[in-house]
Formats: structure tokens, C-alpha cells, sequence
């Protein structure tokens, strides 16, 4: 039979507030364990939770940019269950009440635009780790460090239907909290968590067929390719005449495959109830007003304004916008030289690329915007060439010197003196008879050839331009 | 000896801090073997207080009234370096690393602390019989309960082991052991005095108040108790007055209502009766007394053993064993870890509690337990809001017999559970109430009244209290020892 998936994602935001959601202590990543702690966080007796006001307001900012109603009313719950990374014994969340409800999402998946529907975003502190690797080889040992750092739960419609409009909606979902600078995005260090809910139903039929939840899913393409994996497991199934079991599963990716977490008979019954400890979270229609105003402009946005200022086509816009940092990137090249599909060339060909074989974002790079600027200014004004362009280019990446300084140190400013370079022209066409008679005889396609040997003479510092004309004075 | 009294002693430099509390903990070495008051006694760093105290005075400096003043904090106090076991086993070993927002008050008003006192496990019971380390016995009479949870405040401050003491009180637990221990005990509003650093039974009915043996005692522990705390979002932010200051102010005038429905079948006959002659003392006072109607009184204690239970299964979940308190000494697994150390750890009371909290909060119960308790609770409120409207304040039983006796009703919670039936309405309104001592039984027992105030109105309280205490004898009268 043919079936059609049903896929609906969660994904977990870490806030990128300074301090933790109900104490002052410190959310930076990479501490040794258990040193950002305080009474508060690490379940003592007698602690009180206090919620931070920063994190309220990022949380409201995600809502509003993905276009949820803010709910004025608000409440904590304790989700309740014991296990060694949850001090208190409970997380605290919002359960029935959320802080955001009905927003929207638009993802473009091989050329189709799909509104996927955003049915809340609630939230939430999370809890701390288990260390089995280090310290004592017969003990386990729990780090409370992320005990408490806050979180957004982010839960999708079940909208989508392929694994790459999964991975396109997360993509997506990543860059617009990214530009709100509401989380650093990171997923290695557990920034950005997604759960993914699949289930799959007859073509054409209503009701839904029973979910899979897959948790593990740590990057766009383990996304898609757990995604892919449970379809075909979940068709397997179907097509044997078997059920589907109701369950948490774990994406393995060394072994590219889903295996059983814990069945719909060993989930938790968690007792939510509203934490009395915290009053219903207010935000007052004043406040959600006065964060609106404060929203940077997103991705979207940005695009079509790269499109209608520069004159970019949708395609270079849509690129350079993905990620905030790449945009600004970009704009701050454009201060240097004003040259904006130049720019965006070689961002997008040579800049994108090595960034790729690198393993590098744009924030960790050497060369500055001002200095990529001047380059491009040079090969335009023509005292380098493209060729050259690129050996400094590479230069800048790798140690942030200014081009004029690499030319200078180099001496690779371009050759326009015409006398210089009918002098090397003169030696070559002396030299290669041969080649002379052939492009006489009408073969002038060996004119390249000359060309190649008159630049490769001179380092590739000779214009280009002036080589041309010479050259084909001289032969004809 | 009383707060104010020794006060003005230390003032007028008749005592000295460290003689008054040597002779205080001489007086604990001799009784505290027969009454299990304390779990936990700061000698030397009390010594060290009184004396800081007395070079302060010498120098003529004072931090106000309570400073060099002994006084004794029930176990549920943080206290930072002084281990804090809310008479668990659980927390036998707990040293917090941190100091709670009241025992640091205390510390900063001069108060010398003399230790900690015994309570039921938790703040569960009314009788003090479910501490892990021994009941309290009542100073009136040694075969008696105290009453609970703060049955070790309220034994210690009638027989004398401290000059005050702090009480918890989440269903009656500061009043109903004042009421028969014969002194004087304030629940405040839900919110005046902070729960930062106080070990929570129910957080949204756990206020913490004073124990002591007059109103004007408790008037000053308010002083230092009371005040908005950041670390504690269920705070109030509201300005804190002088609670001496009215405490004079004459009460003619003022309505008394005294609810028919509290005087159900069940209430001892001499409690009834030492009500009945109280509310005359207070129309011979100039006050008009009234009867109203709480019509939703019955429907508390239910909902109480709903609600608080239900916050209490997880409150108490933070105690497992893993990163401080009670753990298994070898543990098989994680679940087993979970098992040994609180099965082993926590008492028959807290377990049934916590049971009956997971219980109610459970997938399918919810609504018919949890959810229709919250109802009950708004109609409570609304009862309370109605009446106050009406009269200035609600005078009632405190308890609705004295004392009884150890063991008699620690096999039947039910019966345990009717202790607090005047006292529990109180605090799911989040109301103040003042207990006061109103008469003895023939058998000698203490019998307390209690007022119960508007939202922030204990200076009211205070001041009903106060003109009463002046026109009485009761709450002068001590256990002989």
C-alpha cells in the first residue's frame, strides 16, 4: 500500500539568557561540574524558585516572530519524576497553559512554500547531566551545571510530510531564534534539541495512524535521515500486516537505524499541577508591545530587502540571509565597497566553501568584511586580477593580513606598464615558431595558449586586459 | 520570661545576654529529658551570640528589641551550619549550605539562637507523635500530647526553654499546639512572612509565624519576621508596619463573628463553654458580637487532605537519596537507591502522605480529586471574604478539645486529622489568625480561642488580642515543672 507520512517536531531552545530560569547562577557552557550551582538549582531544602525576567522576554520575542498569540495568563506546572539530573524531583514547565499558542512557520521545500502550523511554545528549565565517563569507574556522576538553564518548547502541527520539509522546517526554526538572538543555535553543545513524532496513514485517509516519537535527532541530517528511517520502518510494518507500537524511539546514527526507547505502557505518568512556588506568569499586553518593537528584522524580511536595495537575485538573497551572521557579514562588506553582486559572488563561491572544508561559521574567520571589500575594490580598479584575487584571498582567510599588505609583501600588484609586458611577448611569439605559424594558419584557438605562457611568465601579475590586445596586434 | 520584659532588663543593664542564656540552657539540661523540646542545641554559638550582644550594649549600641534576646526556631528553619532535620530521618545529617531568609532576620535583630526544636516529621501531625526522634510531651501534663507540628515551639515556650519561639503552620500547626500549650501563636496572611529557607509541607499553605507566651511578644517577632523576600515569588510586597504599635488601641465598636458551623458535633463541651464566656469578655470590652455563616466548612478538611498531600508528594521528592540527606548504603540499582532511601528515611505519617498525594494528582484522578479540592478551596475563600465584609474579625475554637493523650489517636488519621478542623479553613483562605489562650479544662488542660483576621489585617488581630489579654488572667498561668 502506499502511505503518506504524518510528522510533527519538538524542538527544545536553550535560551540565551546569562543566568539560569529561578536563580542568578551562571548558564555558561564548559564549566567544571557543579560549579554553577546554588541551593536554588540544586534542590536544596527549603529553596525557592524565582523566575528570570530576561528569559520571559526572549521567550515572548520566539512567539511573536512566529506569530503566536501571546497569552496574557500563563502558568509553571511541576512535571514530576525522579531521576538523578532533576534535583527537585519535578522540572518545572508549563503544561496546560503555555506562554504561546497558534503561530505559523514558512518553509520553502523544493520550490513549494508549506505553511506549517506552530501549536505552542511553552517554557521550561531543563535538568543536569550524568557523567559515566569520568571520576570513579563503579559510580556514575551528575554534573547540575545545566540544571535549570531555560528552554523553549517549540511543537509543530502535524504539517509535515517528508523528511526534508522536517529538516527544512528545523533549519528554519534555528535561524529565526538565531536572529532573534534568543539561542545560540548550537547543537553540539545541546543548544538546540529536536524530537520528532511519526506516524504514517493510508494516502488520502483522516485519521491518523499511531506515532512514533524519535528523540536523538541532534542535526538537520540526522533529522532527515531518522525521518527516512522510521517511514520505512513504520511501511514494513503496515505492509506485513503488523501494528505500529506506540513508542519513544532513539536514532542511532552510527548504526543508521531507530530502536525501541521505552513503550506507551513505561511512560510516566507525570502529575502535572501548577508549581504553587510561582505565581501565573502576567505579560501585560504593554510589555508583548514594547518587545514587539524591539524584534531585529528576520530572515524573510531581510531577503526581500536584499533583493529590492542590491538588486540581488531572490536566490543570492535568500543564501546570504539564511544566517544572521553571514547577512551582516555581507551588509558590512557592502560599507566597504559598494559592489553588492560582486560581494555576494565571492562570498557564496569562494567564502561558503572554504567555510564548508573548514568546518568554520562566518564568526570565526580571520579576514575582516572591510578587507574582503577592498579586495573585490582592487580587481575592479584593476590592480590585481581575478587570479590574483583569489591567492589573497586566501591569505586574508588564513591570517586576517590587509590585501594591500599581502600585494605589497608579495609583489603581486598587477603589471599594466605596456612596455614590460611587449617585452615578455616578444620573447615568447620568438620562441614559439611553431605555435606562430599555426595561429597563422588560422588555428586561433592556440591564441589562449599564448596567453597562459605570456601570464604564467610574469607570476599571473600581468593585466589580463593589456595581454590580449598585444598579443593579438603582434600576431596578426 | 517574655520578650518585651527581658528586653527592658537588658536595657536597663539588670542582665546581661550571657547570663540570661546560660541560665536558659541550664534550665533545658534539667526539663528537655522529659519534654524532647529540642532536637538540636547551639550552645557555644549561642554563647557567642549573647556575648556580641552584651559588647554591642556596653557600647550602647542595640540592634532593637530582640537583640541578645534567647529564642528557639522550630527544625524547619534553614539555618546555614546548623543541621536542619524537620525531625526526619531523611535529613538527620542535613547541614544546609545556605541560610534561610529568617533565621538570617533573626540573626540580624541580635537573637541569640538556642537551638532547634522538635515537630512532627515534615510539619505532619497534630500531635508531635510522628517526630523521628520522640514525641513532645505536653508541659501541662507529661501524658499529653503538645499538639503539632510545632509542638516543640509550643512545649518549649510554656515551660520556659526559650523566651520565643518560630512555628510553620500549614493546617493549624502553630495554633492548634499554642491553643494547648496555653500560648500565644499567629498564623500570618499567606505571603508576609517568606518561605525562602523554610522546608515545604504544602507551599501554597505553609506560612511560617511566632509562638510566644503573650500578643505583644508575637507583635514583636512580626517585626522581625515579616517583609517582603525576592528569593520567595509568593512574597508580598507590601510595607510592614510597627505591629506594637497598635496594640493599645481600644476595641469598642468592633464586630466579632463567630461562625455557627464551628460549633459542630464532636466539640468538647469545655471548649464550647470557655468560647461562649470569652465572646462575653470581649462584649464587656465594648465589642458586638455576632453569629455568621461559613456555609462551606465541612468541605475543608477534604480538600485539605487533597491539596496538601498533593503539593507535599512533590515538595518531598527532592529527598532520594542522591545528593544529600538519607542514602542506602548499597544501593543494587538506581530504582532501588530511590526505594531503600525513602522507604527507610521518611516516617509512617509522611509515607501515607506522600502516597495519598500521588494518588490524587494521578492521570484520571486529577479532576475528581485535585481539581474539585481547588474548587472547594475558592468557595472557602469566597465564605471567609463574605463574612469579613460583615465583622472585623472571626472568633473561634482553636482546637476543638484540649490536649489528649500520647497514642490515643495515632492509629486513626481521621480522628488526628478533626484536630485541625478550626484551623484548616484558615489557611486555605490564606488568612491571618491569632490563637490565644481563652481558660483551662477541670483537668487542667489550656484551652485557646482563635481570631481569625482580614487579608494583612494582623494588626487587627493584635489589637483584639491584645485588649483581651489585658482584661484576662489565662495566658499568665505556667506549668508547674
Amino acid at each position: 500500500m502506499k502511505y503518506e507520512a504524518v510528522i510533527g517536531l519538538e524542538v527544545h531552545a536553550q535560551l540565551a539568557t546569562k543566568s539560569k530560569l529561578f536563580c542568578p547562577c551562571s548558564t555558561a557552557f564548559g564549566a567544571k561540574p557543579n560549579t554553577n550551582i546554588c541551593p536554588v538549582c540544586s534542590g536544596q531544602a527549603g529553596a525557592l524558585p524565582v523566575l528570570n525576567k530576561m528569559a520571559v522576554e526572549m521567550a515572548v520575542k520566539s512567539g511573536l516572530a512566529l506569530g503566536c498569540t501571546i497569552q496574557e495568563k500563563s502558568i509553571f506546572a511541576r512535571k514530576n519524576y525522579f531521576y538523578p539530573d532533576l534535583p527537585k524531583g519535578y522540572q518545572i514547565s508549563q503544561y496546560e497553559k503555555p506562554l504561546c499558542l497558534n503561530g505559523h512557520l514558512d518553509i520553502v521545500t523544493d520550490g513549494k512554500l508549506k505553511r506549517v502550523h506552530i501549536q505552542r511554545i511553552h517554557m521550561e528549565e531543563d535538568a543536569g547531566k550524568l557523567l559515566h565517563e569520568t571520576g570513579h569507574e563503579n559510580f556514575s556522576h551528575v554534573d547540575l551545571n545545566r540544571c535549570s538553564t531555560p528552554l523553549i518548547e517549540i511543537v509543530s502541527g502535524p504539517d509535515l510530510s517528508t523528511p526534508q520539509e522536517a529538516a527544512d522546517t528545523y533549519r528554519k526554526l534555528r535561524n529565526i531564534l538565531v536572529y532573534l538572538e534568543v539561542c545560540d543555535g548550537n547543537m553540539q553543545e545541546g543548544n538546540l534539541r529536536c524530537d520528532a513524532n511519526v506516524s504514517l496513514r493510508p494516502i488520502g485517509a483522516k485519521a491518523f495512524g499511531t506515532r512514533s516519537e524519535i528523540k536523538n535527532v541532534n542535526s538537520f541530517k540526522f533529522l532527515e535521515n531518522a525521518i527516512a528511517y522510521e517511514i520505512k520502518r513504520q511501511a514494513e510494518i503496515l505492509d506485513g500486516g503488523g501494528k505500529v507500537v506506540q513508542e519513544t524511539r532513539l536514532w542511532n546514527q552510527a548504526k543508521q537505524m531507530t530502536t525501541s526507547m521505552r513503550s506507551k505502557e513505561e511512560a510516566h505518568d507525570y502529575r502535572y499541577f501548577p508549581d504553587p512556588d510561582l505565581l501565573p506568569l502576567v505579560v501585560d499586553t504593554l510589555w508583548i508591545e514594547k518587545i514587539k518593537s524591539s524584534l531585529p528584522e528576520l530572515p524573510e524580511a531581510k531577503a526581500e530587502r536584499f533583493v529590492s536595495d542590491y538588486g540581488l537575485p531572490e536566490q543570492d538573497a535568500q543564501v546570504l540571509t539564511a544566517e544572521k551572521p553571514m547577512a551582516h557579514y555581507f551588509e558590512e562588506c557592502i560599507v566597504g565597497f559598494n559592489a553588492p553582486k560582486k560581494i555576494a559572488n565571492w562570498i557564496m563561491a569562494e567564502l561558503m566553501r572554504e567555510l564548508k572544508s573548514r568546518e568554520l561559521d562566518i564568526t570565526q574567520i580571520k579576514m575582516k568584511p572591510n578587507q574582503l571589500a577592498h579586495m573585490v575594490a582592487l580587481i575592479e580598479n584593476g590592480t590585481i586580477s581575478g587570479a590574483i584575487g583569489k591567492t589573497i584571498f586566501m591569505e586574508m582567510l588564513n591570517s586576517g593580513t590587509d590585501p594591500d599588505k599581502i600585494i605589497e609583501a608579495k609583489g603581486l600588484k598587477q603589471v599594466t606598464d605596456t612596455s614590460t609586458i611587449e617585452i615578455v611577448i616578444d620573447k615568447i611569439i620568438a620562441k614559439e615558431t611553431e605555435n606562430v605559424q599555426r595561429y597563422k594558419s588560422g588555428k586561433t584557438n592556440v591564441f589562449g595558449f599564448f596567453v597562459g605562457a605570456v601570464m604564467k611568465e610574469m607570476g599571473g601579475k600581468a593585466n589580463p586586459k593589456i595581454v590580449n590586445e598585444i598579443l593579438r596586434k603582434k600576431l596578426n | 520570661m517574655k520578650v518585651k520584659e527581658l528586653s527592658e532588663k537588658l536595657a536597663r543593664k539588670e542582665i546581661a545576654s550571657v547570663e540570661i542564656t546560660e541560665s536558659y540552657f541550664k534550665k533545658i539540661e534539667k526539663l528537655n529529658p522529659k519534654l524532647n523540646c529540642y532536637l538540636t542545641l547551639c550552645k557555644e554559638s549561642a554563647l557567642k551570640t549573647a556575648k556580641e550582644s552584651d559588647e554591642r550594649r556596653s557600647k550602647g549600641k542595640t540592634l532593637g528589641p530582640l537583640d541578645g534576646i534567647p529564642i528557639a526556631l522550630k527544625d524547619i528553619f534553614i539555618t546555614e551550619g546548623v543541621k536542619t532535620t524537620c525531625a526526619s530521618k531523611i535529613l538527620e545529617n542535613y547541614n544546609p549550605p545556605y541560610e534561610g531568609t529568617t533565621a538570617a532576620a533573626f540573626k540580624k535583630a541580635g537573637a541569640v539562637l538556642l537551638g532547634k526544636l522538635n515537630m512532627d516529621e515534615f510539619a505532619m501531625g497534630s500531635s508531635n507523635e510522628f517526630s523521628a526522634f520522640g514525641p513532645v510531651k505536653n508541659p501541662w501534663n507529661l501524658d499529653c500530647i503538645p499538639g503539632g507540628s510545632s509542638g516543640g515551639s509550643a512545649a518549649a515556650v510554656a515551660a520556659d526553654l526559650c523566651v520565643a519561639a518560630t512555628g510553620t503552620d500549614t493546617g493549624g500547626s502553630i495554633r492548634q499546639p499554642a491553643a494547648l500549650c496555653n500560648i500565644v501563636g499567629l498564623k500570618p496572611t499567606y505571603g508576609r512572612v517568606t518561605r525562602y529557607g523554610l522546608i515545604a509541607f504544602a507551599s501554597s499553605l505553609d506560612q511560617a509565624g511566632p509562638m510566644t507566651k503573650d500578643v505583644t511578644d508575637a507583635a514583636l517577632m512580626m517585626n522581625v519576621m515579616a517583609g517582603f523576600d525576592p528569593m520567595d515569588s509568593t512574597s508580598l510586597n507590601v510595607p510592614v508596619p510597627d505591629y506594637t504599635a497598635s496594640l493599645t488601641k481600644p476595641i469598642n465598636g468592633l464586630k466579632l463573628g463567630i461562625p455557627k458551623e464551628y460549633f459542630i458535633d464532636g466539640i468538647d463541651s469545655e471548649v464550647k463553654q470557655a468560647i461562649e464566656i470569652a465572646a462575653k469578655k470581649y462584649e464587656t470590652l465594648g465589642a458586638k458580637v455576632e453569629t455568621i455563616s461559613l456555609p462551606h466548612t465541612k468541605y475543608a478538611v477534604p480538600a485539605y487532605y487533597i491539596i496538601a498531600p498533593a503539593e507535599a508528594s512533590a515538595n518531598l521528592a527532592r529527598y532520594d537519596g542522591v545528593r544529600f540527606g538519607l542514602r542506602t548504603p548499597k544501593p543494587e540499582d538506581l530504582l532501588d537507591l530511590y526505594e531503600k532511601s525513602r522507604t527507610f528515611g521518611f516516617g509512617p505519617e509522611v509515607t501515607l502522605r506522600i502516597v495519598l498525594g500521588t494518588y490524587v494528582l494521578s492521570t484520571g484522578y486529577y479532576d475528581a480529586y485535585y481539581l474539585k479540592a481547588q474548587k472547594v478551596r475558592t468557595l472557602i475563600k469566597k465564605d471567609f471574604l463574605e463574612a469579613l465584609q460583615k465583622v472585623d474579625a472571626i472568633l473561634t475554637p482553636t482546637a476543638p478539645t484540649p490536649a489528649f493523650k500520647i497514642g490515643e489517636k495515632t492509629d486513626d488519621p481521621l480522628k488526628m486529622y478533626l484536630s485541625d478542623i478550626f484551623t484548616i479553613p484558615v489557611n486555605l483562605a490564606g488568612l491571618p489568625a491569632l490563637s490565644l489562650p481563652c481558660g483551662f479544662s477541670k483537668a487542667g488542660l489550656p484551652i485557646g480561642m482563635q481570631l481569625i483576621g482580614k487579608h494583612l489585617g494582623e494588626e487587627k488581630l493584635f489589637q483584639i488580642g491584645f485588649a483581651y489579654e489585658q482584661a484576662t488572667e489565662w495566658h499568665k498561668r505556667r506549668p508547674a515543672l
